[in-house]
């Protein structure tokens, strides 16, 4: 019970950690280097490439059923993106369509 | 005018409300079979704060491990955050009494959603990104609570529904790309974390993704400069 407590204080220490410690490095106070910020601005597309991968990395490529669902799922939010524009409507149609797909076809 | 610009906020996080209080349910539900009690399931909710982090802690904790290797193992789980936070650093500046909170609460889908919209008219920024991020915690807050307290007895089939949260991101991604011509960053997103999948597997691929991807960009940032002072 102690030792689960104390490991729940780190869990949260260490990730609050990794939260802040870019904010610890370059403070409120000093001026931030031109070059962070313009980076700043950059990343987060790339990062968001980044976390459709990462969501996607469990996918069954290789058995069944081939990693269809979730690319038919994908293709259906880019579809409905493409052609509405209306984030909430892209999520919603593409999460209804995959949820359908597993668990009515696959 | 006020409570319009909130509902737009609330809006805004749906997806989110509906991936955390789904994805939550599942980690009180492992917390509950593993033999803790919802008060557990909240407090990591309110305090932790990470979702494949409290995954991965309900196997650590009830396996006993160290102080140390919990330490580690988060740590490694967490790591994206610094990337994320490094980019935030600029759009975080001189929020005041807000910034510890919104530095504590950025998620991946926080980020995601803070980094692409807007706030809604006649709302300060800092303001948008503080709804928006204890909103979020809220959500994931209440899921963890729900599972813990209910989720065996859940009627519902919902298999699937953690999709939302990949359709959020992918939306974000078409979205990002429709509205910027320069798609040299999110490519290289894309590029490198699939390489870096497919060479190092996927429990470990995602640091070295990121490690990859930032110092590309900085490469290209420092490089694009130079050409521009010299053109």
């Amino acid at each position: 019970m102690k030792h689960d407590m104390l490991l729940v204080a780190v869990a949260a220490l260490v990730t609050a950690l990794t939260r802040f410690l870019p904010f610890l490095v370059f403070g409120e106070k000093r001026k931030t280097p031109e070059f962070i910020l313009r980076l700043g601005k950059i990343l987060p597309c790339a990062f968001m490439g980044m976390l459709v991968v990462y969501c996607l990395k469990d996918i069954q490529v290789i058995g069944y059923p081939y990693g269809i669902p979730e690319l038919l799922g994908c293709g259906a939010v880019t579809l409905l993106h493409i052609w509405k524009r209306n984030s909430l409507l892209s999520i919603g149609g593409g999460t209804v369509v995959y949820m359908l797909l597993i668990q009515l076809v696959f | 005018m006020k409570k319009k610009a909130f509902y737009q906020t609330f809006l805004d996080t749906l997806p989110v409300l509906t991936g955390y209080v789904f994805l939550g349910i599942g980690f009180g539900l492992l917390m509950f079979r593993a033999g803790y009690n919802a008060w557990w399931s909240v407090a990591m909710g309110v305090f932790v704060y990470a979702g494949s982090a409290q995954y991965m802690a309900v196997d650590l904790l009830s396996g006993g491990v160290s102080a140390v290797s919990m330490g580690i193992s988060i740590f490694l789980v967490n790591a994206r955050h610094i990337f994320y936070g490094l980019s935030m650093i600029g759009a975080y500046k001189g929020t005041g009494k807000k910034k510890p909170y919104l530095i504590f609460s950025l998620t991946d889908e926080t980020y995601s959603l803070v980094t692409q919209n807007e706030p809604p008219e006649g709302m300060k920024k800092s303001t948008y990104c503080l709804a928006v991020s204890a909103l979020d915690h809220l959500y994931w807050v209440i899921g963890c609570a729900l599972g813990g307290l209910a989720g065996a007895v859940l009627p519902v089939d919902l298999k699937g529904v953690e999709f939302v949260l990949t359709a959020l991101f992918v939306t974000i991604f078409v979205e990002q790309w429709l509205s910027q011509k320069n798609h040299g960053p999110a490519l290289i997103g894309v590029g490198v974390t699939l390489v870096s999948l497919l060479c190092v597997g996927s429990r470990y691929f995602l640091i070295p993704a990121l490690v990859i991807i930032t110092l590309t960009l900085a490469l290209w940032e420092k490089t694009g400069r130079r050409d521009r002072h010299e053109a």
